[in-house]
């Protein structure tokens, strides 16, 4: 009661009124691009709006717009499970940690070797299910031993520092694990096997057919999620993480060992991350040593637009993201004339974040921080 | 220190001091509770009433002195080994994980116990204290008034099934009426055998139903005494209250 008050009689400066700008042009955009997307869509060529429209624009027709919906999906799902490490952590130490997206580049790194060794021993070919199976396990235990080790090794000491000092350091760890690989693989870009092709044939139903590569990646990720989500609601040791994300000394007055709970989030927000990774490699079929850079980000800002903290908000965070960098180009820019929409993907998912932050500042799920969480 | 007929104590602090960095919190601090007992610390504000308890569960090291339980010293051990031990704590202000459930607050406080049986016999024994808190187990604790998290948080103090319930204000921002209800509970789980070490400012109500006490103030201990005989006497109001 006390913030509305002193909100209230907090006088509006420039950089209020320049917020409620955006925070309406975004929302113009938006709701002028929509209406000239349906327009282009309905109403055809030659009909009085005709001059809002983009003239070369073409129609997006149902297949179209499935297969842009189903690659930011199952991108999406993608950046939802590296946004999971980024609130968890973030959840129990309180601080970013940006060495995340290298973690999952890991795990597309070890995915890549694996697959390529299974792929020389013909077993990529002859028994696919066996192969990815084996290619995400190792991705998998790649990155979380990475995870951990980052802990261990980077934050542990830093555990009581003000939390700009590991967030510091997080951008340092993320730099030398970079370098650590293009110096043990060489620099550059090195390719997957080629997927067996039964699996990049598209399946389901002749109005919803989809990639078959898509399909494994959306189940994996749902999958790994609903483990997750188990794993920290209906377990013991879930339990436990949330009670050492909300208080740590009453955690260990518990008898909760607060040091091996941090350790296991960061190894759970591996895993994902690793699962992520491998997945990466599946879709995109390319890794090099700056994969987590972009994706790294992309799923921070998931994390954040869904609530920073908050398990399925990064879940959702990181679909919303995918959905709308894959469908707004075609949806929003292109309608409105826009040129060059296809190159603005990455463009686009910082603005969701932007509009987010402008219009719900604890992100799509999360809690209202009290002053003294802030703090 | 009084011994009772040769007793060991259950718990004990033997010349502690504690810092906060440079800051000289505890000094020299000597006391026992033995098995079975109600004792009371007493102390204004910033005497180190908390510190103590504090050090005695190993959640700060104390710079020199020996924390022994059971006759055993526990100083550096982890605060889980002493809970693994029956030593727990209901802390300052309750502190209950706000976004759990009520149901999950007292599930962790039985976090190092492995008998599902005992656990849900303990289970049952809290909601029978406490049947306000059987109607909202599925509430988030954060969202419950400050009487009801007060039950909450002896309850989940007594999920761990403690020999020794070290207590930190347990009256504190309770309504009068409360405070009455709440000494008639710290009395009941004291019959039933467990060892009360509690912390008050409220000195009349605590010594009132205490064996013995002490006073603290700025760290050391001024008055070590029976209950009946700090209640007499006339030092105490002037070292505890700071009167005089
Ligand atoms: N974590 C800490 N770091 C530094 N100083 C501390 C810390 N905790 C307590 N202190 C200081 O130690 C002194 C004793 O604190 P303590 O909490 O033990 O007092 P208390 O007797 O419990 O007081 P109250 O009745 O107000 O709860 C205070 O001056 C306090 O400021
Ligand atoms: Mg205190």
């Amino acid at each position: 009661m006390t913030a509305a008050i002193r909100q209230r009689v907090r006088p509006r400066t420039a950089v209020d009124r320049f917020l409620t700008f955006l925070r309406f042009a975004l929302t113009a955009l938006v709701v002028f691009g929509l209406f000239a997307f349906l327009v282009q869509q309905f109403v055809g060529p030659d009909n009085p709006l005709t001059r809002f429209l983009n003239e070369d624009a073409n129609r997006l027709d149902w297949d179209a717009f499935r297969g842009l919906l189903v690659s930011g999906l199952s991108q999406g799902s993608m950046y939802g499970l590296i946004a999971l490490g980024y609130s968890m952590v973030y959840g129990v130490l309180g601080f970013i940690n940006f060495a995340h997206g290298e973690v999952f580049m890991v795990g597309a790194m070890t995915g890549l070797i694996t697959s390529n060794k299974l792929f020389e021993a013909g077993v990529w070919d002859d028994a696919f299910p066996v192969a990815i199976l084996i290619a995400v396990l190792v991705s998998t235990i790649c990155a979380t031993l990475t995870a951990v080790l980052m802990e261990r090794i980077a934050y542990r000491p830093l555990r009581g520092a003000p939390r700009l000092i590991p967030l510091i350091t997080s951008i340092g760890v993320s730099f030398f694990i970079q370098n650590t690989s293009a110096l043990l693989l060489g620099p550059g870009a090195k390719r997957y096997p080629l997927l067996p092709q039964w699996l990049r044939d598209d399946r389901g139903p002749t109005w919803l057919r989809i990639g078959g590569q898509k399909i494994l990646v959306i189940v994996v990720a749902a999958a790994a999620m609903a483990a997750l989500w188990y794993l920290v609601e209906r377990t013991k040791t879930g339990k436990a993480m949330r009670a050492v994300a909300e208080d740590k000394e009453i955690a260990s007055l518990m008898g909760i060992d607060v040091d091996r709970t941090i350790v296991t989030t960061f190894a759970i927000g591996g895993a994902m991350a690793g699962i992520a990774g491998i997945l990466w490699g599946i879709l995109f079929g390319s890794v090099t040593e700056f994969t987590g850079f972009l994706p790294g980000i992309k799923a921070f800002s998931a994390a954040v637009v869904g609530g920073i903290g908050n398990l399925g908000g990064a879940m959702a965070g990181g679909l919303t993201l995918g959905g709308s960098e894959s469908l707004a180009p075609q949806l929003i820019l292109e309608p409105l004339g826009v040129t060059g929409h296809t190159q603005l993907k990455d463009a686009v998912a910082f603005l969701v974040l932007i509009y987010v932050l402008l219009v719900r500042p604890t992100g799509l799920f999360g809690e209202r921080l009290s002053a003294e969480d802030r703090a | 220190m009084t011994d009772q007929n040769g007793a060991q104590p259950l718990l004990e602090m033997r010349g502690i001091n504690t810092h906060y960095g440079a800051v000289h919190i505890l000094k020299d601090v000597d006391l026992a509770i033995y098995p079975g007992e109600l004792v009371c610390l007493l102390g204004g504000n910033a005497s180190g009433k908390s510190t103590t308890l504090k050090t005695l569960l190993g959640m700060v090291e104390p710079s020199s002195g020996e924390v022994v339980l059971d006759g055993e010293v526990v100083n550096g051990k982890p605060t889980s080994y002493l809970v693994e031990r029956g030593v727990t704590m209901v802390p300052e202000n309750r502190r209950l994980f706000k976004r759990l459930s009520v149901l999950e607050n007292l599930e962790l406080g039985a976090y190092l116990r492995n008998d599902r049986d005992g656990i849900d016999e303990d289970l049952e024994r809290v909601y029978d204290m406490f049947p306000r808190v059987k109607e909202r187990l599925n509430q988030k604790s954060g969202t419950l008034s400050g009487g009801e998290q007060q039950m909450v948080a002896m309850g989940r103090a007594l999920m761990a099934r403690p020999r020794v319930l070290l207590m930190d204000e347990p009256s504190m921002g309770l309504a009068p009426a409360l405070v009455q209800t709440n000494f008639e509970l710290i009395q009941q789980i004291h019959q039933e055998g467990v060892a009360i070490f509690m912390v008050e400012q409220n000195a009349n109500m605590a010594l009132s139903i205490a064996d013995r006490g002490w006073v603290l103030q700025t760290g050391r201990v001024v008055l070590d005494d029976t209950a009946d005989k700090l209640l007499a006497n006339p030092d105490l109001r002037a070292s505890y209250l700071g009167e005089g």
